[in-house]
């Protein structure tokens, strides 16, 4: 389901340039759990960038459900991002003005679902992460812990391919470390595809496959 | 874009005092524009109603050079008959000291024919106007008005009185009612008048002769018609020569007075506009802020899957919202504005009330500020790329 071919990133830095992604080449099939580690600058939000539709590779093909991305325009590839990908990011990135249950609403407003089928489905998409009781509260009421699960519920509301975690325990500690990573791993038991980017080896082992990322060049880690 | 409109909503209430700074750009604008034209054409209804009320019904016309064929009562009464012609009659003025008993006064003495009574639509309060025969026979008798029955005599009912107008003894043999909108009543409030056969003016007058130089005329049917028979009697007479007389009819003063009020309006229209498009200047200025300070935001919805329309579409709906809003309470505070001016100047018989056409054109230039204005911002935070929007940190 996610095809990456000899996938280059370049960055002008000065006078040199910076290869954040050096021919990464990947596949990674439907219902993996796979984890990307490395150390800070190595390439791993780049890829995830690559992979998320949010930005786009200098060279190389990336297939996402046998659809070649470069192809796209930004508004297409709004949709597929729409359609295919849920995002966690590691500072849950919620819109603040808005309550969790509109915040976890707002990708079936932008793909044009009817009003009755969104309350639905954002009721079941905060039960699956237990927040039921605190639909109506502004994320600054909410802690850590509960903000990244409204950032969940917002990710699988959509029911996409793909389930993108930029260190989404990053900022979290480990009580709630293991509550989210508790949750990706029901996801995964459900049947959904999941990447996750960390540095801490102790959740990337929590996966079934770890790919390791150095100076933009990938290499597979078996456990 | 339900969704779209309660999010602009948001964040207008959001940040309710700077919202509330940026519209008052928006809000003086729209009321400079509503009350400075309500109040232009305010002042013109009242103008043009009272000129309107003169009676447009009548062409005046002056001789200036008669080219040795000149205008005689007789050629008058042969005009009346043509067709699309009313009554004409002539009118000349002079003044004279009038006295009664003891009492003495200057008078404003009009020579005519009983035409004049109909054509400018005098109202008797007793007795009778000036007929035929007094014409024909150079009779002393005079109509006056009230002003003069209680200046000169003391009393209304003067009928058969008699008073000497430069030394010349009249029989008053009518009272006439004031009337305020009579364009004499306008030139010169509450003046001595007295009209008296127009033969019998050419005995006190010197300057008054047979050559009649001036008169009214009113029409058959209707005033362009009256008009352009008249002008082709006159070029007849005065061998084509249209510097000799003038037709004036009252259509024209009203006209010249609308041409000059629709110029104020507009004049004043631009600069409130000007005013208007300062405050949207404001709009843009906080717009452009605005998509700044949410960049991050504008990036969580890109990556959720909102495309360039959807965020175009939603800082767009916010600046015209913004506009809108300022736009509505301009038009209220516009309202209340004029009723207080209304109140105000209540003595004046002049009522200012609001324009709806201007509202709508306010409202209408509003939207338009909003979408013009909006457009750059949004346009900036719809052209975001979303990983740069994703890590801005503001």
């Amino acid at each position: 389901m996610i095809d990456l071919k000899n996938v280059s990133r370049i960055y002008q830095v000065g006078s040199g340039k910076v290869y954040a992604l050096d021919k990464a080449t990947l596949h990674v099939d439907k219902g993996e759990f796979v984890s990307i580690t490395g150390p800070s600058g190595s390439g791993k939000s780049t890829l995830m960038n690559i992979i998320g539709c949010l930005d786009t590779a200098d060279s190389g093909t990336y297939l996402l459900d046998d659809i070649p991305i470069e192809d796209y325009t930004e508004t297409e590839l709004a949709k597929i991002r729409n359609r295919k990908i849920g995002f966690v990011f590691q500072n849950f990135n919620l819109i603040n003005k808005l309550t969790a249950e509109e915040n976890v609403e707002l990708p079936l407003i932008y793909r044009g679902v009817g009003k009755a089928e969104r309350k639905s489905r954002v009721s079941e998409a905060l039960e699956r992460v237990n927040l039921t009781n605190w639909s109506r509260h502004l994320p600054s009421e909410l802690s850590g812990g509960q903000q990244q699960r409204v950032a969940i519920a917002r990710a699988i509301i959509t029911r996409p391919s793909l389930i993108l975690g930029d260190e989404p325990t990053g900022n979290l500690d480990s009580k709630t470390t293991d509550e989210i990573m508790r949750i990706f791993r029901e996801l995964h038991q459900q049947g959904n595809t999941i990447m996750l980017i960390t540095h801490d080896r102790a959740i990337a082992e929590q996966a079934s496959r770890i790919i390791h990322i150095r100076d933009g060049k990938l290499s597979e880690v078996r456990i | 874009m339900i969704q779209s409109f309660k999010m602009a909503l948001k964040s207008i209430a959001g940040n309710k005092f700077r919202s509330f700074l940026t519209m008052l750009g928006i809000i003086i604008g729209v009321m400079a524009l509503v009350i400075l034209v309500s109040l232009v054409s305010g002042a013109t209804g009242s103008v043009t109603d009272s000129i309107s009320r003169l009676g447009n019904n009548l062409l005046t016309v002056t001789i200036s050079d008669d080219k040795g064929s000149p205008i005689n009562l007789k050629t008058l009464n042969e005009w009346m008959e043509k067709d699309g012609i009313g009554l004409i009659a002539p009118s000349d003025e002079t003044s004279a000291t009038a006295r009664y008993e003891g009492n003495s006064s200057s008078v404003t003495i009009y020579g005519t024919t009983p035409p004049y009574e109909t054509i400018n639509g005098l109202s008797l309060l007793l007795g009778r106007f000036i007929k035929s025969s007094d014409v024909d026979n150079h009779t002393n008798v005079a109509v006056i008005n009230e002003t003069a029955a209680t200046e000169l005599i003391g009393y209304a009912d003067c009928i058969g009185e008699e008073v000497s107008l430069d030394g010349v003894k009249y029989t008053v043999v009518g009272l006439l009612e004031d009337d305020e909108d009579s364009l004499t009543a306008v030139f010169g409030r509450g003046s001595i008048v007295a009209y008296i056969p127009y033969t019998s003016l050419m005995r006190l007058s010197a300057e008054t002769t047979s050559n009649i130089t001036s008169f009214f005329v009113s029409a058959e049917t209707d005033m362009a018609t009256a008009e352009s028979v008249m002008t082709s009697l006159l070029m007849e007479r005065f061998d084509q020569d249209d510097d000799a007389f003038t037709v004036s009819s009252r259509d024209a003063l009203e006209d010249a007075m609308s041409s000059v009020t629709s110029v104020l309006m507009i004049l004043l229209g631009s600069i409130a506009g000007i005013s208007l498009i300062v405050g949207g200047i404001g709009i843009m200025n906080i717009m452009l802020v605005t998509v700044t300070e949410r960049t991050r935001e504008i990036g969580i919805r890109k990556a959720i899957g909102a495309g360039r329309g959807i965020i175009l579409q939603q800082f767009l709906l916010e600046s015209v919202v913004l506009c809108m809003f300022g736009c509505v309470i301009g038009v209220f505070l516009s309202w209340v504005v004029l009723r207080i001016i209304s109140v105000v100047v209540s003595s004046l018989s002049i009522s200012f009330t609001l324009e709806w056409n201007v509202v709508l054109i306010a409202v209408g230039f509003c939207f338009l500020i909003g979408i013009v204005f909006g457009l750059h911002p949004a346009n900036k935070a719809a052209k975001m790329a979303p990983i740069d929007a994703l890590r801005y940190n503001g």
